[in-house]
């Protein structure tokens, strides 16, 4: 069979915009790696794919929204969330998607991110977290470690990172989790339940950049910071996300939150409510 | 005693078979990073010789015998260009097609 | 009044600037509005708050103005008519979303009661001077629409009428007000809801499969799938075909593109320029105003008449994009062109480089008080 047919023949090639294949992420890119538990997330849960949409904002991973074929908008940098909570709200039928960096959601994007978990709009947002800002070169991030070095720091990081999942947390979001590109059976399984969770939900990628961060930080080959991340994750339950810190000897991953709490979009419908039936009280006194 | 003494042999075994996979590559598609390769819990690929037209060499099956059908390939493949399918249960199984 | 939970509000009534923006922007059917509250278009904000709720549609406060403006892209691409208000410094936070809004061609209103600036400059004061921001704000090549409104019942009509662009253009169409109209309370008509024209975005009539996002009609417009309707498109800011996918170093789909989205503007300015003319006939002085400045400029053509000064007015209610050609035909007649404005001279570029030879005098006030019909007599009699 040639490989167009076999394309075709891949289980998840009716997920994918199969003309715009292969993507243009290198070579042991763990964006490739999201993006396939995304899809077979959506796969196992066999739902409807006219009522999807994925937004990503700019960076490498934010080319996956023209990637999958459902509806889906590539934002500028930093907006794929705020963009998001106008999709979500201006039709509730909708599951909103958010798949984007660590640079775009937690540095341009930051405010937009604390907000929207704060007033817990329920979009779910896929952070593929690669220590730096890939697309243009390999700088320093808000997730970049102390001392790594990248270009715009080369004398070595003095500036201390984010822990997402514990901003996550604090914002407000009913759902954070944090995978690497290794864990892919539980990081489908964390996608699907917060597919199916109402809330704003976080699920962190920690993810190789082989090209760029990983090789100017001398970690190796795809394969060495694959095996690194087999060596130093942690799968807990329930763990405080304040101490899940990451540091080179340890990655605590699994699911941080996991708490119900109503969204934004369900006290909004609930007010309209209330003010339209009051409204119709009062016209018929 | 020994963890070998806790083994045994399912009962069933004989019965149900085990799943005869057929592993398919799409040479094109592969940037080479060997996921695949590296991460299958049966060895079943290797890194060919084989330049694609991407410049890279992408994994060759070399024993699909011993695939357990994990799809752990499938499912780590940056590149969507490794899938299996469970062709048929080998000798022993009951109905030789997929349950 | 506030309380009704009917969308159009029939019937006459007294109302700000900004209240009778936000009643438009309900009648013109706009269910989605997320802003930012800024001095002085507060008001658009407070009232939407508290009417959307009464007719089922969405009010969010967002975080800023840059998240207004994509909360309100992605409302007009999940279907809704949506719209979001502010001021200058809200409005240069809002600028590269403009652009993405361009780019993607979601029909949207911004509305922005402008005062003086540079940064925060004077919050409460009246100012006209966003008018090349508004034009040239986002980076890149496009042409925009923006309307001018110079009194309370026009904030209520080109709301309306800017909804009307922008969902016959797929364009962001600015509505661009000062403090003074914003604030100013005055009698307002509110038509019965089938006398308001109300135009929707044209949809695909070709099944999913056939459905090309960008591919334009014979109008250069596109129609608009939205969200959730089955047509699973892809939208993106980076240069695209007209099946939405990037084309980041294609330069004949980069001409293809831009030269499009400036095309459906550029060849539909006749239908969509507006302008008021009073005793052009015979003028030999033309004052070319917009907005708070156009309202003395009204009084000042009428006591230069009784003063035996062959004068006229023309006022601009679409300034974006800008009446060229009526200019220049005004200008072959006219002896001298007066510009009142409230910022040190922006549209009077324009009017310049459109009159060629004929004399133009830019009379430029900045600050609490706008022009008085005198001053602008007496530039008449100076030129």
């Amino acid at each position: 069979m040639n490989n167009k047919d076999l394309m075709l023949q891949h289980p998840l090639a009716k997920y994918l915009r199969q003309e715009r294949m292969p993507h243009i992420w290198c070579e042991g890119c763990g964006n490739g790696i999201l993006l396939n538990s995304f899809l077979e997330a959506l796969d196992e849960l066999q739902l409807d794919l006219d009522n999807i949409v994925v937004i990503s904002g700019i960076g490498c991973i934010g080319r996956a929204a023209g990637y999958v074929n459902v509806d889906s908008f590539h934002t500028t940098h930093g907006r794929a969330i705020p963009f998001a909570t106008g999709v979500k709200l201006a039709n509730p039928q909708l599951k909103v998607v958010v798949i984007s960096g660590d640079g775009d959601l937690f540095a341009i994007g930051g405010n937009h991110f604390i907000h929207a978990a704060r007033r817990n709009v329920d979009i779910k947002v896929i952070c593929a977290n690669n220590f730096n800002y890939g697309m243009t070169g390999g700088q320093y991030g808000p997730t970049t470690p102390l001392e790594a070095w990248t270009t715009t720091t080369p004398y070595g990081n003095i500036e201390h990172p984010f822990n997402l999942v514990h901003l996550a947390a604090a914002s407000g979001a009913v759902y954070a989790a944090r995978w690497t590109t290794l864990q892919v059976r539980r990081l489908k399984a964390s996608i699907k339940k917060a597919l199916q969770k109402e809330g704003f939900s976080l699920i962190e990628v920690i993810s190789p950049c082989p090209e760029i961060y990983d090789r100017y930080n001398k970690l190796g080959t795809a394969v060495e910071v694959m095996k690194w991340f087999k060596l130093v994750s942690e799968v807990h339950k329930a763990y405080d996300p304040a101490k899940a810190v990451i540091t080179k000897n340890r990655i605590i991953i699994g699911e941080f939150v996991d708490i119900e709490k109503p969204s934004y979009g369900r006290l909004l419908r609930e007010m309209t409510a209330q003010v339209k039936e009051d409204l119709e009280g009062e016209n018929t006194k | 005693m020994t963890p070998q003494k806790l083994w045994r042999k399912p009962l069933d075994a004989e019965k149900i078979g085990l799943p005869k996979a057929e592993i398919h590559v799409i040479t094109d598609l592969c940037k080479g990073c060997d996921f695949c390769i590296e991460f299958c819990p049966k060895k079943v690929l290797e890194k060919s010789n084989k330049l694609n037209k991407r410049g890279a060499y992408p994994p060759k099956v070399v024993d699909e015998d011993n695939c357990a059908l994990c799809s752990f390939c499938t499912a780590i493949c940056p590149e969507f260009a490794v899938f299996t399918i469970e062709k048929e249960r080998r000798e022993g199984s009951e109905s030789g097609e997929k349950q | 009044m506030a309380k009704n939970n009917k969308a159009v509000l029939t019937g006459t009534h007294f109302l700000s600037g900004d209240l009778a923006c936000a009643e438009g922007a309900l009648a013109a059917g706009c269910r989605f509005f997320g802003g930012y509250p800024i001095t002085p278009a507060t008001e658009i904000a407070e009232r939407m708050a508290r009417r959307l709720p009464q007719i089922g549609g969405i009010y969010i406060q967002m975080e800023d103005e840059i998240a207004s403006i994509a909360a309100v892209i992605g409302a007009s691409y999940a279907g809704k008519k949506a719209m979001t208000a502010t001021s200058g410094p809200g409005f240069s936070l809002m600028q590269e979303n403009i652009g993405l809004a361009v780019m993607t061609e979601a029909p949207l209103v911004i509305v922005d009661i402008m005062r003086g600036g540079p940064s925060t400059g004077q919050p409460t004061m009246p100012g006209q001077q966003d008018v090349m921001q508004a034009k040239w704000g986002s980076h890149g090549d496009y042409e925009i629409i923006a309307l001018a409104p110079s009194s309370v019942q026009e904030m209520f009509d080109l709301t309306i009428e800017c909804f009307n662009l922008a969902e016959t253009f797929r364009v962001p169409v600015m509505l661009l007000a000062d403090e003074i109209i914003g604030h100013m309370w005055e009698r307002v008509e509110i038509p019965p809801s089938n006398e308001i024209t109300i135009i929707n975005r044209k949809k695909p009539v070709v099944p999913p499969r056939e459905y090309h996002p960008f591919q334009p009609d014979d109008d250069l417009v596109p129609p608009m799938a939205c969200f959730g309707e089955g047509y699973r498109f892809h939208a993106t800011g980076l240069t695209h075909d007209e099946k939405g996918a990037p084309k980041t170093v294609s330069i004949p789909e980069q001409t293809k593109l831009v030269k499009r989205l400036c095309g459906k503007i550029r060849t539909n300015t006749d239908t969509i320029i507006q302008v008021k003319e009073v005793t052009l006939e015979d003028a030999d002085v033309v004052v070319v105003a917009y907005g708070i400045a156009s309202r003395a400029a009204l009084s000042a053509v009428r006591k230069a008449r009784t003063q035996g000064i062959k004068a006229g007015l023309l006022r601009l209610i679409t300034i974006w994009p800008f009446p060229e050609k009526l200019v220049a035909q005004i200008a072959e007649q006219a002896k001298a062109i007066i510009v009142p404005e409230m910022n040190c001279g922006q549209l009077v570029r324009e009017v310049e480089r459109a009159a060629k030879t004929t004399p133009v005098s830019l009379l430029s006030k900045l600050g609490e008080e706008p022009h008085r019909p005198s001053e602008i007599v007496e530039a008449m009699r100076r030129m």
